[in-house]
């Protein structure tokens, strides 16, 4: 995952954010649960995502031309009749990228998913068993870690005759599942010493219960991070690979439009329309998975949170902005979840978080 | 000790690993090298030499599986990477040997910029959080989401094309002595000037972000308050006690991303027809040159290897807790 690692350290979990404190109101509840949606990056990003799948879903029915038909306007510039131009067979460019849509957030759905759920198997199994299996699974996961995936997967894609879109999610998601599972072993295991699981498992809770119940919902920010990252790689990769040609050139996607404008020269005669579109699709989308992930970021992470005032806020109230401390103006109405501050820096100095503990 | 046991025994697991998978890639595929090859010379192969050939290419249809494996194996061991198809009688260690500088001489220069320019204006943003630098960071996300290959293409319509300032294609101009001479320098500065502004663009917001939120986390530490409270000048707090235990995944990262500097650019050197290890596979998949495709997977997985021990030392080196754990 070269776009963008997540940190184990930086995904560290504040305790205070997973195990919700004992004796929390329920109007404190109900602040908590919208954090991730009122965060701006976030809801931006769930927006475009949105909008992207409802256009994969009725993209082939509202392309205003069939992709493949072609006419007598060769390699024409964006018109009323071809809102993106045509390319030189006289295809409507516009409906390919509406067509090609599909098949790219089915590409990142499925390799997402299925990543994932591999990512939770290996990681939390190996996080819970400990012992011989931790290692075996681990050293599994860190084989596939080390081992180059792009060279892999162009080299495997181009040899299967015609890959569609599902193989190549499918071994998308089979070489890109060990990050995610590191991130979550390394959870799991700083979780299964913390006392809410002990509590768990000394009033006889199963094994599978602790698992399914204590373990998972505490783990869920960290799921839905590594969800989104391999998305967005399996995005970039399935146009990598359609626009180097070692995919079927029969079904339309994003890559497949860049495939045909580089081998027939769209550059060299200046035919922008043609390539220009199809990667500023793939970039804002790209964009929007990241922005999601910057929020499950902050939301897990309280300290990347813009804590207390901007700066701009601190130089009005005639306070010089400094890193490391956090202005408190009694008037402003922050969100205190208590009526009096007083109370809440009680609150806080009983929730202050416990000395890190070292996640391997 | 024992924590550089384990690892060594992890490095020797990924290599058999690797070797095994390399091993089987061509035996698993569909299609006959050695008959492709036969079409390619149309003709000019004697029947005689079909069996050879097989035997040459480590294909030996006599040969069991497994002895094909042990034989594989003496040969990785010796070096030999074997024959490659395309280019005929070149030895596949000789077609590595000369795209490899091109590649590690590009790719590494630019993964160097943009470490070093990406950890400082990630020290800038986080140590400036809540000013307007925070607007610095969706700008660089959106260049790297954008797929690399994409962004080249677009400098190639811009600057080779419509503005032809640099040449578009290439490693430096053909027909040059190649060598250390003024001209032949002063080429290859020109044609690599793109394809480094690429990666250079695109893999910079990763190293922003990752400085800013360890910048972030760090500077909340109580010693960078005491620091301030101590009257300390800000730039000798930010650079001397922030930023300098900041920097640690950083350079832990670096090192990993040294791996990925044989492998990152693939597409890259596709685009730009640059004369590297990516156009060299490229060429191998086209040509369904399996011994070539084999030796460069085998060279890429070697590197990234190489980088994980790297940075397993570094590490070991910059932070004495895990000096201490092992």
């Amino acid at each position: 995952m070269s776009n963008m690692p997540l940190d184990p350290a930086a995904v560290a979990l504040d305790p205070e954010t997973q195990v919700d404190p004992v004796g929390t109101g329920a109007a404190k509840k109900a602040r908590k649960k919208f954090v991730f949606v009122r965060n701006g990056k976030s809801m931006t990003g769930l927006v475009i995502l949105v909008i992207f799948t409802i256009l994969g879903i009725i993209g082939p029915w509202i392309a205003p031309q069939d992709p493949n038909a072609s006419s007598l306007d060769l390699l024409v510039g964006p018109s009323s009749a071809h809102w993106l131009g045509t390319d030189q067979l006289g295809r409507d460019v516009f409906s390919q990228l509406l067509v090609g849509t599909r098949g790219v957030m089915l590409v990142g759905l499925i390799a997402g998913v299925v990543a994932t759920l591999l990512a939770v198997l290996f990681g939390v199994t190996a996080g819970f068993l400990g012992g011989i299996g931790d290692e075996t699974l681990s050293a599994l996961a860190n084989i596939v870690l080390v081992i180059p995936q792009i060279p892999l997967i162009i080299i495997i894609v181009s040899q299967l005759e015609n890959a569609g879109n599902v193989v190549v999610a499918l071994v998308l998601a089979f070489t890109g599942w060990a990050w995610g599972a590191r991130v979550l072993r390394a959870q799991t295991l700083s979780l299964r010493g913390r006392d809410f699981i002990e509590a768990a498992r000394a009033s006889g809770e199963s094994t599978w219960r602790i698992v399914w119940f204590e373990t998972l919902p505490n783990l869920t920010a960290i799921i839905a991070s590594s969800f989104v990252s391999t998305v967005t790689f399996a995005v970039l990769a399935q146009t990598t690979l359609s626009f180097v040609g070692v995919m079927s050139l029969t079904d339309w996607s994003w890559g497949t439009v860049l495939y045909w404008a580089q081998s027939n020269q769209a550059l060299n005669q200046g035919a922008w329309w043609w390539f220009v579109p199809a990667g500023l699709l793939v970039a804002i989308l790209g964009m929007s998975l990241t922005l999601i992930n910057f929020g499950i970021d902050e939301f897990v992470n309280p300290r990347l949170r813009l804590a207390g005032m901007s700066a701009g806020q601190m130089r009005k109230h005639g306070i010089r902005p400094r890193i490391g401390f956090t202005a408190k103006v009694r008037d402003l109405p922050r969100t205190y979840a208590h009526p009096t501050p007083v109370l809440a820096q009680q609150a806080a100095a009983t929730s202050t978080p416990e000395p890190k503990e070292a996640v391997r | 000790m024992k924590f550089l046991l384990r690892r060594i025994g992890f490095y020797a697991l990924t290599f058999w690993a690797a070797v095994t998978i390399n091993f089987f890639i061509p035996r698993l595929m569909k299609g006959d090298p050695v008959q492709s090859l036969i079409n390619r010379y149309q003709g000019q192969i004697s029947t005689d030499a079909v069996h050879s050939l097989y035997v040459l290419f480590g294909l030996d249809k006599n040969q069991s599986l497994w002895d094909q494996y042990w034989q594989y194996w003496g040969q990785i061991l010796h070096g030999d990477l074997g024959t490659s198809f395309t280019l005929f009688p070149t030895p596949v260690s000789e077609v590595i040997k000369t795209s490899l500088p091109w590649t590690i001489g590009l790719v590494g220069i630019a993964t160097i910029i943009a470490v070093v320019l990406g950890s400082l204006v990630g020290v800038l943003i986080g140590w400036r959080r809540g000013t307007w630098a925070d607007s610095i960071l969706p700008v660089t996300t959106f260049f790297s989401s954008v797929p690399y290959f994409w962004l080249g293409l677009l400098f190639i319509a811009l600057f080779a094309v419509t503005w032809p300032i640099f040449p578009g294609s290439g490693g430096a101009t053909p027909g040059l002595e190649q060598g250390w001479n003024w001209d032949f320098i002063v080429s290859v500065v020109q044609h690599g000037f793109l394809p480094a502004l690429t990666i250079v663009l695109s893999s910079i917001a990763g190293w922003i972000l990752g400085m800013r939120n360890m910048m972030v986390t760090v500077a909340s530490e109580d010693y960078v308050t005491v620091a301030q409270a101590k009257g300390l000048p800000e730039r000798l707090v930010m650079f001397g006690y922030a930023a300098r235990n900041a920097i640690l995944p950083q350079v832990s990262g670096f090192a990993l991303s040294l791996g990925f500097v044989v492998s990152g650019s693939l597409v890259m050197e596709l685009v730009f027809s640059y004369p590297g290890i990516g156009y060299a596979l490229f060429n191998a998949i086209g040509g369904h040159d399996y011994p070539l495709m084999q030796g460069i997977f085998l060279v890429i997985t070697l590197s990234v290897l190489v980088a994980n021990i790297l940075a397993d030392v570094v590490y070991v080196f910059l932070d004495p807790r895990t000096r201490q754990e092992a």
